[in-house]
């Protein structure tokens, strides 16, 4: 048997490769650097690795091919299995800032009075001597950051992968580090394991049915790659009830990690448990990595058999953007308030998803699916991270205050932190003239153009309801009367790290509102995945 | 070859693993459960890479061992820091968090 050198195009993927040799260089930080010095090797260690990669990046996303037809730019390499293309590439630069922003968060140690959000040691026990002695002692976990640069390294690789087995690593290893990172809270800890371990076990559950999906799907095309199984999908060769089943499987492992009704379970708890840091960096690049993949998956392996799952899609968006929209007006927890407010928001996104409008159907200027989604995803990574770094900073004796009693007049005795607060709401609402009523119109024009009018209706009415209980927590702080019962949050001075990502958050989301034509641009300009 | 003897023994393996986990209480159970999903989708991916005459689904076999074990390192871990807390691993005491 011969064996043949596979070709590698380093040239296009060194970006993922850095992000991974900072991960590993990560580790044997931990193991050789005194632990007085960590902190900051880790810190600049991570954040140089993924300003590095973003600067790779935004290289290789000029240099792209344009493909035959012109709607298309990049290649398809490392033997099949990676598609770097201007989709790949537009989500890579996102994941990175996004990543880049939790790094900031996690660095912050200003609020907890010199220690970073996460526990000191993990392995004592809460409430015992040894926890007690960690955090006189100043512990720290400095092991967050090489887990999240796996994460990272999964979240980029997930959007890319080109083939069944790719993208089922790519997807452990984006969830694995994250469910180790939701155990680490310094405070709450029982909430925070609790956390993990609802997480881990739904996860892999999930993972289980998206695993027999992969084992399906190859038994119908006989290979893992999206380019044969669309051919063997169009030619129809294999079993189609395989095909069916296992595309459904595929679709429920994927919808649990975008947090999609009835897969949305998780989210709520997970978001709330989780420190407020990796909530943050999670609920950005999770979603944005899971929607690349998604997408991808079904508009490259599944395109010619739309007709199966695009029905399938109609009622999981509907019932997705219903489910968070109502759930999160009963909701007395901030973050889990805004869980369910990110449940609604991947709603909103499927509803860009599921009309499938590419740019070789459409006149000029018309908004493809791709690119709605794209800027979708933007808008909503920079409001979340944003608004999780604003929970961070309202804290009372206990910690992060997030139950919303304390944060009753607030907007009295911090109108700033306040008001950015409600402006970050008042985007995720899709108010105009912020980031998200840009998005929400491109997604909506999409699925209406593909006639999906009843999930738009569904859709308006949901966002009606949205609005409703984002004005609410507006009206808390800002507007009730009265002495508030029990002790109340005040607003700790944060550090110039975690100040520096809400204002970043801050202007992106104004930008994006007033003049979102560049990015729009940039986000058309990604095209179409590569085939 | 026909394979269908090995399919229809996956996909019992696989609702055996997926009931267990709905329906056990201990972590530990549940996680077993969730490994011997994993497992039945190996069979599955072995019996049709034996069918259609090709390697991948006996490499793709062999990375899913490789997941499943980093897994395992990952998921324990978990599960022992629960124990160790609330000296119970049930998955119903765990309901700090809920509505």
């Amino acid at each position: 048997m011969d064996f043949v050198k596979p070709s590698i195009e380093y040239a296009e993927i060194w970006p993922l490769l850095v992000i991974f040799g900072v991960a590993c260089l990560g580790v044997v930080v931990e193991a050789f650097v005194p632990r007085e010095r960590r902190y900051l090797v880790q810190t600049v260690l991570a954040a140089l690795g993924l300003v590095a990669a973003l600067v790779g990046t935004i290289m290789i996303a000029g240099e792209l091919d344009v493909l035959g037809d012109g709607q298309a730019r990049g290649l398809i390499g490392v033997e099949g299995s990676l598609a770097i293309d201007g989709p790949t590439v537009f989500l890579w630069g996102i994941i990175l800032v996004f990543s880049l922003g939790g790094v900031l968060l996690f660095a912050e140690r200003r609020l907890e009075g010199g220690v970073s959000a996460f526990a000191g040691q993990a392995a004592a026990l809460p409430g015992t001597e040894a926890e007690r002695q960690a955090s006189t002692r100043g512990l720290e976990h400095t092991e967050v950051y090489p887990l999240m640069m796996f994460a990272v390294f999964g979240m980029m690789m997930f959007p890319a992968a080109n083939d069944l087995l790719t993208l089922f690593v790519a997807l452990e290893v984006l969830s694995l580090p994250l469910y180790l990172l939701c155990g680490l809270a310094r405070r709450r800890r029982l909430l925070s394991q609790e956390a993990a371990l609802k997480y881990f076990l739904l996860g892999a559950f999930s993972s289980g049915f998206f695993l027999y999906g992969v084992a399906l799907v190859y038994g119908f095309a006989g290979s893992m790659d999206y380019a044969d199984i669309s051919e063997a999908v169009s030619n129809d060769v294999g079993n189609s009830t395989l095909l069916l089943i296992g595309l459904g499987m595929l679709a429920v492992g994927l919808l649990f990690k975008v947090g999609a009704a009835p897969f949305h379970n998780w989210t709520p708890d997970v978001y709330q448990g989780a420190p407020t840091p990796v909530t943050g960096f999670m609920a950005a690049g999770t979603k944005i990595a899971a929607f690349g993949a998604l997408m991808r998956l079904f508009y490259v392996a599944f395109g010619s058999e739309r007709w199966s799952w695009q029905p399938m899609l109609w009622v999981i968006a509907i019932l997705t953007m219903v489910v968070g929209a109502v759930l999160a007006v009963v909701q007395t927890d901030m973050k889990r308030m805004l869980a369910y407010s990110s449940v609604a928001h991947t709603g909103f996104l499927l509803t860009g998803v599921l009309g499938v409008q590419q740019a070789s159907q459409l006149s000029d200027g018309e908004v493809t699916s791709m690119q709605a989604v794209l800027f979708y995803l933007t808008t909503y990574g920079f409001a979340m991270i944003g608004a999780f770094a604003v929970v961070t900073l309202v804290r009372d004796s206990g910690g992060e205050a997030t139950s919303f009693a304390r944060w009753q007049g607030l907007g009295k005795r911090s109108p700033l932190v306040a008001g950015l607060f409600a402006f970050f709401l008042l985007s995720m609402a899709g108010i105009p003239l912020t980031a998200g009523f840009v998005g929400k119109w491109a997604v909506f024009t999409v699925a209406l153009s593909a006639g999906a009018w009843p999930v738009v209706i569904a859709a308006i009415l949901c966002s009606i309801v949205a609005v409703f209980f984002y004005v609410r927590v507006i009206v808390l702080m800002f507007f009730v009367e009265g002495e508030p019962e029990g002790e109340v949050a005040s607003v700790t001075r944060p550090s110039i790290l975690t100040s520096a990502t809400i204002l970043v958050g801050l202007a992106a989301t104004l930008v994006l509102g007033i003049l979102p034509g560049p990015v729009l641009t940039l986000a058309a300009h990604a095209g179409e995945f590569v085939r | 070859m026909n394979i269908t003897a090995y399919i229809v023994l996956s996909g019992i393996l696989f609702t055996i693993g997926c009931v267990g986990v709905l329906t056990r209480r201990n972590a530990i159970v549940v996680f077993m459960c969730v490994e011997l999903m994993l497992n039945a989708s190996n069979l599955a991916l072995v019996a049709f890479a034996k069918q259609h005459g090709n390697l991948d689904g006996q490499i793709a076999a062999f990375f899913v061992m490789v997941v499943a074990a980093a897994e395992v390192v990952v998921g324990l871990a978990i599960i022992m820091t629960i124990f160790r807390t609330r000296r119970s691993a049930s998955v119903d005491d765990a309901s700090l968090l809920k509505y």
